[in-house]
């Protein structure tokens, strides 16, 4: 049993693709807060339910959850419109799935960098193909994605994941570019390092985002409608001069 | 450059000191995060030194520290389950913030049954030490508002925890130090508010008398609890402010305002607090209230943390740490022990900051290892000096333990395995319901043969 104190008008409807990471579930105990209806989707059934068990406490007018594994771009029509089905339409869709992958096995196997690519570009491609025409349709909506500074430019440490993120970047400036017109938001978000409610307190992690402030800036940022995020704020002066550096130095760095 | 790849997932083994509130002892330790109820064991299969589970770090001393371990932060697991505003029955997982209890309760119109001077520890943490606030003498302990818990062990069972359930591991459990399991869940019993303020009311004394008096006459009051001035002598020892209040009765809006946060940015020099300033700021607290009564309504968060607005702030102690005191002495004893106690303090010439006054009451706690007990309980911190604080210490302690009382394990560091072992006689039946894999620096320092 569950209240909703402060419910405002009609509920948002939010679908949520990875609803178990960190930035996404913080993002969405303050959607809850502010009555949301909400449909889940994750990988693990048990840790799904802890989540939707929260956001329903903290004030979700609707919660409903999927188990499914998003690698699997074949169950992706059948998902989606079950989801949209459940909500009874949708306002937005927050897409926040995704994986580090292993580096340093990438560069040694194949295999190990297309599975990267693969849940970090094939599978969200797949996603926003369907819900950018289910929102075209309809002239409504919001697509908010993350993406991550580490596709705003290749790095030994972790090449493989930010061309990943790179791709997905430049598939969401695209389009942007086509369905911004049919009035349809394509959000870009590029968080830097973030650290959760575990790392509080403790002296090393200053540098670090504080999740909670991510996710309000992820929120206002899906209110005003904007196209990209890099949150913290500070990540896009920093990410501006590391995109500029010549290759010629930018090659003999240690990043 | 930091990795602006790594999350939460990629930084979820780091080496690092987690330092106690009193930032005394510190030692290096393995940081293994639970993000998820089924974390533990799974996580911990292979591990050797053993494992603790640890909240905020809140206590001061070593009940949240293992030396060489691995310390299982359990503040990532902080999802609420269920909540039911007919009952106020609250569910929540152990690594949930009484801070963020609040959040979620005031606008609800609840309030936690009984909170510590500060909102930053975890459900988890507050049952492991069963901690007290300024209503143990109406309340009880924080223990006694645990419906139910879930009580998850080092061999994969997981053990329901109530007064009818597991009743032996749910006496354990409550003021159980963290080491009988890790406590995945809990179910708290919120109380009903109509209003986020206090009708507060603060009063001067002189001496353990007038205290005393005050504490009579206010035998209604939900909430009490004193200031006393260590550092006064003579015609002013023993002076200070009685502090009591209860919700307000009058209907006002549950929402929070807007606040604006300190934080206390940097470490103060060793000398910034000695004899002299915490003196000086001993006899400014007291006159600040210039008349002998003054009522206020007052918002919860100054009346119960008038600390918190200030994050941190145990770095004014310096790079040494600080030191917590806390004993409770029986009644049969209780003012004696008290003034004794008091004049050991002021001719050691070592200046307590703070000192928390307060009488426990007779409400029984369920926990086997509770601190509280009826009598009198008074706090002091002291900023560490080698030389001189832990010699104190011991007096103290052995004072304690000749009138009869005991020390509370979450604000201690110094405390001998003869003087725990005197404290604690249930030590030894308690200790068959720890976890064979848990274990803590407290306790290893503590059953340690004398
Ligand atoms: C400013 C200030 C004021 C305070 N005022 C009071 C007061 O008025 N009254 C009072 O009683 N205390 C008070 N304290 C002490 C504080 O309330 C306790 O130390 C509290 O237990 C700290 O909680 P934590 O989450 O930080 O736990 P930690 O300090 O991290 O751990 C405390 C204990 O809980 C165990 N533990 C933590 N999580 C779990 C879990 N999930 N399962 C099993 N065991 C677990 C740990 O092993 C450890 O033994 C105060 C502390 C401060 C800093």
């Amino acid at each position: 049993m569950s209240t909703t104190p402060q419910s405002t008008s009609t509920p948002r409807k939010i679908l949520v693709l990875g609803a178990t990471s960190g930035i996404a579930e913080a993002t969405c105990r303050i959607w809850a807060s502010q009555g949301a209806s909400l449909f889940l989707v994750a990988r693990n059934a048990e840790k799904l339910a802890a989540v939707a068990a929260d956001l329903k406490t903290r004030g979700a007018s609707y919660v409903d959850t999927a188990v499914a594994d998003l690698d699997d771009t074949d169950q992706h029509p059948s998902l989606l419109a079950h989801a949209v089905n459940s909500l009874t339409g949708m306002d937005i869709a927050y897409l926040a799935h995704g994986v580090l992958g292993d580096q340093t096995e990438a560069e040694r196997d194949f295999n190990t960098a297309a599975q990267i690519l693969h849940t970090n570009f094939m599978a969200p491609v797949s996603l926003l193909t369907w819900l950018a025409n289910f929102c075209v349709q309809r002239h409504a909506g919001t697509l908010a994605v993350l993406s991550s500074v580490a596709g705003d430019r290749g790095r030994k440490s972790n090449y493989v994941y930010g061309s990943s993120k790179a791709g997905l970047s430049a598939f969401l400036d695209g389009l942007r570019n086509r369905i911004d017109r049919e009035g349809v938001t394509v959000l870009t978000i590029k968080p830097g390092p973030t650290k959760t409610a575990m790392t509080a307190g403790m002296p090393k992690s200053e540098k670090f985002a504080d999740v909670d402030s991510v996710a309000e800036s992820i929120v206002s940022a899906i209110d005003k409608r904007r196209d990209i995020l890099y949150v913290p704020f500070q990540w896009q002066p920093i990410m501006f001069i590391i995109r500029n550096i010549p290759e010629r130095i930018f090659k003999k760095l240690n990043l | 450059m930091p990795d602006p790849t790594a999350t939460e997932e990629a930084t979820s083994q780091v080496q690092s000191p987690f330092e106690s509130w009193g930032r005394y002892p510190t030692y290096g330790a393995k940081l293994l995060p639970l993000h998820w109820q089924s974390d533990f064991p799974a996580l911990t299969a292979n591990l050797h030194n053993g494992a603790l589970p640890v909240g905020m770090g809140r206590s001061y001393g070593d009940v949240c520290l293992l030396k060489d371990g691995n310390l299982l932060v359990t503040t990532a697991m902080n999802r609420l389950i269920d909540f039911d505003p007919e009952t106020g029955l609250l569910t929540a997982e152990a690594g949930v913030t009484l801070a963020q209890v609040l959040d979620f309760a005031v606008p609800r119109g609840f309030f936690l049954p009984v909170t510590p001077g500060t909102k930053y520890v975890t459900l988890g943490g507050a049952i492991a030490n069963d901690i007290h606030g300024k209503n143990h003498h109406t309340a009880g302990t924080f223990g006694r508002h645990v419906t139910r818990f879930e009580l998850v062990r080092s061999d994969g069972s997981h053990l329901l925890c109530s007064p009818t359930e597991n009743p032996e591991f749910y006496a354990a459990t409550i003021g159980g130090l963290g080491l009988t399991g890790v406590i995945t869940w809990a179910t708290l019993r919120l109380k009903p508010i109509v209003s986020r303020k206090i009708d507060y009311e603060g009063i001067q004394f002189h001496g353990i008398d007038e205290f005393l008096d005050l504490t009579n006459q206010a035998k209604d009051i939900e909430y009490t609890v004193s200031w006393v001035d260590v550092t006064s002598k003579g015609r002013n020892f023993a002076r200070g402010v009685f502090m009591q209040g209860d919700h307000s009765a009058k209907k006002d809006d549950l929402r929070p305002s807007p606040k604006p946060k300190l934080i206390f940015p940097f470490e103060a020099p060793g000398f910034a607090l000695n004899a002299l300033t915490v003196s000086l700021f001993n006899t400014a607290f007291f006159h600040k209230q210039i008349h002998k009564r003054a009522v206020a309504l007052q918002d919860y968060e100054p009346f119960f943390y008038p600390l918190d607005k200030v994050l941190r702030w145990n770095r004014m102690y310096g790079k040494r740490g600080l030191l917590q005191f806390q004993y409770v002495i029986p009644w049969e004893h209780a003012k004696e022990g008290t003034v004794a106690i008091l004049r050991e303090v002021a001719k050691s010439g070592l200046a307590s900051f703070l000192a928390v006054l307060k009488a426990f009451g007779d409400v029984p706690s369920p926990g086997m290892m509770s601190f509280p007990k009826p009598g009198i309980t008074l706090a002091l911190d002291f900023p560490i000096k080698p030389d001189k604080s832990f010699p104190l210490f011991q007096r103290l302690a052995d004072m304690t333990l000749e009138f009869g009382g005991r020390l509370y394990p979450a604000k201690d560091a110094a405390m001998t395995a003869h003087q725990f072992q005197s404290f604690y006689p249930q030590w030894e039946q308690f200790a068959r319901y720890r976890d064979p894999m848990i274990t803590s620096s407290f306790w290893e320092r503590v059953t340690q043969n004398s």
